[in-house]
């Protein structure tokens, strides 16, 4: 197999006396859908957390294609290539979804008016409805706060958000959890899509029957550390339980 | 989140909304419309309603005081008194769409005013006939006065992450002692004569130059605000400080930024009042910063921060204003003016919860 794209080696992280992260290991490869499995608590969100900047850990390397990097911040994350689709969504509500769609990297109006920090709100509310569009949400009000929006239109934003910017890697945590049938189809034709367009995506699902269709894949999680993994196009559901479960021998103990 | 109790309270609630239901709509069809959602969006959420209310007001008072209220000379003595308040109140506007709150501004206004004073009797002369070199001396006084108040009390909110309420509490003491201090509680009176006919000028020999001055400080805040990246980073961080930050924006930076713009506004205030009244006004400042807050929350700026618009702080400074004037004419004590607005402050307050709450439920 290729050099990992990214990888994470011995990652600890407590939270008081909680270990949420005992040594976990994890790889994401050039050009695939590496699925992250594990039980509620496992893990799963801390160790995206810190891969994406926005929290730091305690212990542990982190590299991408080979060289070692410190992702102090999600600025620095995101300057990497690294885009994130944080659980808890991370959308400022009282904006629309073209001002989140952008956030951070508004575009400016051209010249001398840009200079002085002028936006150009109708340029980016043309490229959300686009970005929107693929993702197959149709914003009605596309000026309406994103507070106003149904759960699942919401994630699509924040979806929308970091794989329009995505170079690298894109971290899913949950990302149809709350969506329709054919919202949650688009969000998985998307994710198949980046893919092809050259950038890794992991995805943290606890739907197995999901993991198994779209991942190339499978990184499972238990207590903290990586257990197991798996090619997605061999694994079964019920191997993957077992794993999560801890009905196999851990990965390294054995 | 509390879960609402059924019964008389929801009941009363839903015979409210259902008498203002048509007119909800109405208002809601408009705001589809594309020049509706700019006024929509120019008013805010309680834009719409506190203005109609200013408007009310005003309508009152004539028709109850005819040939007093709605007078050139009145709505002039209007407009000059809330002319600082307003200075200070668009700097508010910012700190509280970002969540804060800034308490320290009538105090900050205050020392400025007595730094700028003292530069300008420099070693004991008297600046009566200066020139404007010692104008623009004392312009710079106040306003570096007021930007280093900001830039402390940005520091300790964003840095220290001392809560705003308590770090401008600190700032409000710290800045109001040293004023008194170094003025020795004495009002100082000699300035340079041409900040008194700056204080005095009027455009057209109608408007005040300070008016003026006050409503292109409200533009430039209102189109900062709305159009420019630095307005759209504001509201993002009241709105989820925690997104802004993963989104990548420095948040510390532009909270220090946003404190600093407060103070500094405050700074040029004390400026203002100085060319105003041409005296330090020592005393005179004790409510301006409760005023500010008041006018803020009142024009529809949400207290968690996230929404806010200049427009509707503008009404909300004129709205007192407009109370007191109206009451003193009409022969009542001014106080009513302050139990009045104490109820409109508690109304505003109470929407945005109703607001929010409906929000949350869903
Ligand atoms: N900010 C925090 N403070 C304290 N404990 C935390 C914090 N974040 C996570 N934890 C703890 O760390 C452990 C791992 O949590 P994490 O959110 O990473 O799990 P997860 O695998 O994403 O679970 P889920 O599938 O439910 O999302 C849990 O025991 C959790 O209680
Ligand atoms: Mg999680």
């Amino acid at each position: 197999m290729a050099e990992p794209l990214l990888q994470a080696r011995g990652i600890v992280k407590h939270y008081g006396h909680v270990e949420a992260l005992r040594g976990c290991d994890f790889d994401v490869y050039p050009n695939e859908i590496v699925a992250l499995v594990g039980d509620n608590g496992a893990g799963k969100s801390t160790l995206i957390k810190i891969l994406a900047g926005s929290e730091q850990a305690d212990e542990g390397e982190i590299s991408l294609e080979g060289q070692r990097i410190h992702v102090g911040s999600p600025f620095e994350a995101m300057r990497l290539g690294i885009e994130t689709v944080y659980q808890d969504l991370a959308l400022a509500p009282d904006l629309d979804g073209s001002a989140n769609l952008y956030l951070g990297r508004e575009l400016m109006q051209p010249g001398i008016l840009g200079k002085l920090g002028f936006l150009d709100n109708r340029s980016m509310r043309a490229g959300a409805r686009k970005a929107f569009g693929e993702l197959g949400v149709d914003l009605q009000n596309a000026q309406s706060a994103v507070a106003n929006l149904s759960g699942g239109q919401r994630q699509s934003v924040a979806v929308a958000r970091s794989v329009a910017w995505a170079s690298k890697v894109v971290f899913l945590d949950e990302p149809t959890a709350a969506l329709g049938v054919i919202q949650t189809a688009r969000v998985l034709e998307t994710v198949k899509r980046i893919r092809d367009r050259g950038v890794a995506a992991v995805l943290i699902s606890h739907n197995m029957r999901q993991v198994l269709e779209v991942a190339d894949r499978i990184e499972v999680m238990r207590l903290g550390r990586r257990v197991a993994r798996f090619d997605a196009k061999k694994a079964t559901i019920e191997q993957l339980v077992s794993a999560m479960t801890g009905g196999i021998a851990e990965e390294g103990a054995a | 989140m509390t879960a609402l109790t059924p019964g008389r309270g929801q009941a009363m609630r839903l015979a409210i909304a259902g008498r203002f239901a048509p007119l909800a709509a109405r208002w809601k069809a408009f705001s589809a419309t594309r020049f509706g959602s700019i006024v929509a969006r120019t008013l805010g959420t309680n834009g719409a309603w506190i203005f109609l209310l200013l408007v009310a007001l005003m309508f009152v008072f004539n028709f109850l005081a005819p040939g007093k209220f709605w007078t050139e000379f009145n709505v002039r003595t209007m407009a000059e008194n809330v002319s600082v308040l307003l200075v200070i109140a668009v700097g508010e506007t910012f700190v509280m769409a970002t969540g804060g709150i800034d308490l320290s501004v009538g105090y900050v206004l205050l020392f400025s005013g007595v730094t700028s004073a003292q530069a300008m009797n420099w070693g004991g002369h008297d600046p009566t006939n200066s020139g404007w070199d010692i104008v623009l001396l004392g312009l710079a006084v106040a306003l570096g006065s007021g930007l280093g108040w900001g830039v402390l009390n940005g520091l300790v909110v964003a840095k220290a992450k001392v809560p705003a309420l308590i770090a401008t509490l600190g700032t409000l003491g710290m800045s109001w002692g040293l004023a008194e201090i170094l003025s020795n509680g004495q009002d100082l009176r000699y300035l340079p004569s041409i900040i008194g006919d700056m204080g005095t000028g009027r455009v057209f020999d109608k408007i005040p130059f300070v008016v003026i001055v006050a409503i292109l400080v409200a533009v430039v805040g209102g189109v900062t605000l709305n159009l420019t990246r630095f307005g759209r980073y504001t509201l993002a961080i009241g709105s989820n400080q925690e997104a802004a930050r993963r989104a990548g924006i420095n948040v510390d930076r532009h909270l220090i930024k946003v404190y600093a713009m407060s103070g500094m506004l405050a700074g040029f205030a004390g400026f203002m009042s100085l060319a105003i009244f041409t005296t330090t006004t020592i005393s005179g400042h004790a409510n301006d910063n409760l005023q500010a807050i008041a006018a803020v929350v009142i024009g529809g700026t949400s207290l968690v921060g996230g929404v806010a618009t200049v427009v509707g702080t503008t009404i909300g400074v004129c709205i007192p204003m407009v109370l007191f004037s109206g009451f003193t004419i009409l022969g009542y004590q001014s106080f009513w003016r302050d139990v009045a607005v104490g109820a409109v402050l508690i109304l505003a307050v109470y929407a945005d919860q109703l607001r929010r709450r409906r929000r949350e439920r869903r």
